[in-house]
């Protein structure tokens, strides 16, 4: 019984140790960088394990009418600053463009009345910031996926970039502007659409006019505004600060699936 | 919780023993529990602070009715904070609301000595948020594995036949109340309280916790729709998420004030090593 006790301690105190060995480890690694390191494992398993529940196409709930929220929160940015989203908006945005390239086969640009003429979905759904609050609104656009599809992907193809009109911090360098990404399992999912109405009108310029994009298993920082350009790309180690968006650059997880 | 007993000490009044009490799985499951809950806690509260109101239904944002506000207002003698629910404020500047970050009045619901990390970073919360909940998850299926296959939650946390009888849960809240613990025989297991107590929190509360949170997951809401439905809407999951982690912050308040009236030495002792020290009563003392 002694024998047991004592090796049990042993192993007590052994674990312990051991323990106190990896808290240390992972402490310093904590501190080498920050702790994004040790913390920013959670995402992949967080993202792949999204993906195995959900499967390509799991669908987000889609609301009817009555659930309509009856203020949609505007958020981020209110109106993009520069001159040149003042001279479309003034043109009733007659003059503005969605280009689409990258790696792609046929590079193009779609006006507002182009995309307005192709196929639509309209979905009720739930806007989530990933501040906590919840918005629902009826949105109308065009399948991302079929915007894709028309212009050919490239095999190295992997994520699509969205680039914005509106820059939330203002920096010489242009790393303020807005910009984010997702891979192609999200483009090309049947409710990813560039939405151009919102409740039954265009969409407001709080709301992003003339185009947004919509991904609805993700929070509301994927929903970019203010679309100018879609490059397709095989990593983005290249852009700003290579994290795949504005808000990922400053900390926040690019899978934005939680 | 089995009562084998380990061995009479010399050192001990007469009649003392030491009885195995918490198997090894018990005990480290418990202080990782402890690790991940309170981490899970300060970096909730730290998110929480990104958007300090609480609704009910599908939707709420800024302007759609609150349950629960912890907000700040401009006042008299500069910015007071204030907590408001059902209709009621109430002022609770330099805590809630309003508190002191580096020298200056600052407005944030709850003060930074409180929130991981200190500063307002809703990025950094998160992360610490969700690594410590999968830590939190996989270190409870663990528990609940080893629970369910060692016959742990059957033999030392089911209610025996007879305990749940008004009578006898009477006779324990009363006894509780009175701060009488049990001694001898009677402290090898648990009383009926403890085991009523212990369930709701594993059986309740923390996979409450972990449904809530998931249900706020806009990912998990499209692979599993059926959280929403059952919570009532995103919006309440998250109100359900603070209420439910404020029950658990009463339990642990409650369950640490029994461990040191019920002595705290052998209780910690227990938690630690296994051994708890019992007084044999009858014949045998």
């Amino acid at each position: 019984m002694t024998k047991i006790s004592l090796s049990r301690r042993r192993f007590m105190i052994g674990g312990t140790l051991g323990a106190a060995a990896a808290a240390l480890a992972g402490y310093e690694a904590l501190k080498q960088d920050d702790g994004t390191t040790v913390l920013r494992s959670a995402e992949q398993l967080t993202m792949r394990t999204q993906r195995l529940l959900q499967g390509r196409g799991a669908l987000a709930r889609e609301f009817s009418e009555s659930d309509i929220s009856p203020s949609f929160r505007v958020n981020g940015s209110t109106m993009p600053e520069s001159d040149e989203y003042a001279a479309l908006l003034d043109g009733k945005f007659a003059d503005w463009r969605l280009k689409i390239d990258g790696l792609v086969s046929q590079p193009r640009e779609f006006s507002l009345a182009d995309l307005k003429a192709l196929p639509a979905r309209t979905q009720i759904t739930r806007h989530d910031c990933v501040e906590g609050w919840s918005a629902i609104g009826r949105w109308t656009g065009v399948p991302l996926g079929s915007l894709l599809r028309s212009v050919g992907l490239k095999p190295a193809a992997r994520f699509a970039v969205f680039h914005c009109a509106d820059e939330l911090e203002k920096t010489l360098d242009g790393s303020g502007r807005y910009y984010e990404s997702i891979d192609l399992i999200d483009a090309f999912h049947p409710q990813t659409i560039l939405a151009y109405a919102m409740n039954g009108k265009d969409l407001a310029v709080g709301h992003g006019a003339p185009l947004r994009l919509r991904v609805e298993r993700q929070l509301g920082y994927k929903q970019a505004k203010y679309l100018m350009r879609i490059e397709i790309i095989d990593s983005f180690s290249g852009l700003w600060g290579g994290n795949g968006g504005y808000w990922e650059d400053r900390g926040y997880e690019w899978y934005a699936g939680i | 919780m089995s009562d084998e007993t380990i061995r009479h000490t010399g050192d001990r009044p007469a009649g003392t023993i030491l009885i195995r009490r918490h198997s090894v799985v018990t005990r480290v499951t418990h202080w990782l529990n402890v690790l991940c809950l309170a981490i899970l806690l300060l970096s909730g509260l730290q998110i929480f602070n990104a958007h300090p109101e609480l609704y009910w239904g599908q939707y709420g944002a800024d302007g759609d009715p609150a349950v629960l506000t912890i907000g700040s207002a401009d006042g008299k003698d500069g910015p007071r904070g204030f907590v408001r629910a059902a209709g009621i404020e109430i002022p609770t500047t330099g805590f809630l609301g309003v508190s002191t970050f580096e020298g200056e009045p600052t407005a944030r619901a709850f003060p930074a000595w409180l929130t991981i990390p200190s500063y307002q970073d809703l990025a950094t919360g998160r992360r610490w948020h969700f690594f410590f909940a999968w830590f939190f998850v996989i270190n409870g299926a663990v528990y609940l594995g080893f629970g369910i296959l060692s016959g742990h939650f059957r033999r030392d946390l089911a209610p025996g036949r007879g305990q749940l009888s008004a009578s006898c849960l009477w006779h324990e809240i009363v006894t509780h109340a009175r701060l009488r613990f049990p001694h001898g025989e009677e402290a090898r297991h648990y009383n009926v309280l403890q085991k009523l107590t212990y369930l709701v929190v594993i059986a309740g509360l923390l996979p409450m916790m972990v449904l809530t949170g998931l249900t706020m997951s806009p990912g998990i809401d499209a692979a599993v729709p059926a959280l929403v439905d059952l919570f009532g809407g995103r919006q309440s999951a998250r109100t359900v998420h603070f209420i439910t982690a404020s029950l658990l912050v009463t339990f642990v308040l409650v369950h640490v004030a029994m461990v040191v009236l019920s002595g705290a030495a052998n209780n910690m002792r227990s938690m630690i090593t296994g051994r708890y020290a019992i007084r044999e009563s009858g014949p045998k003392a």
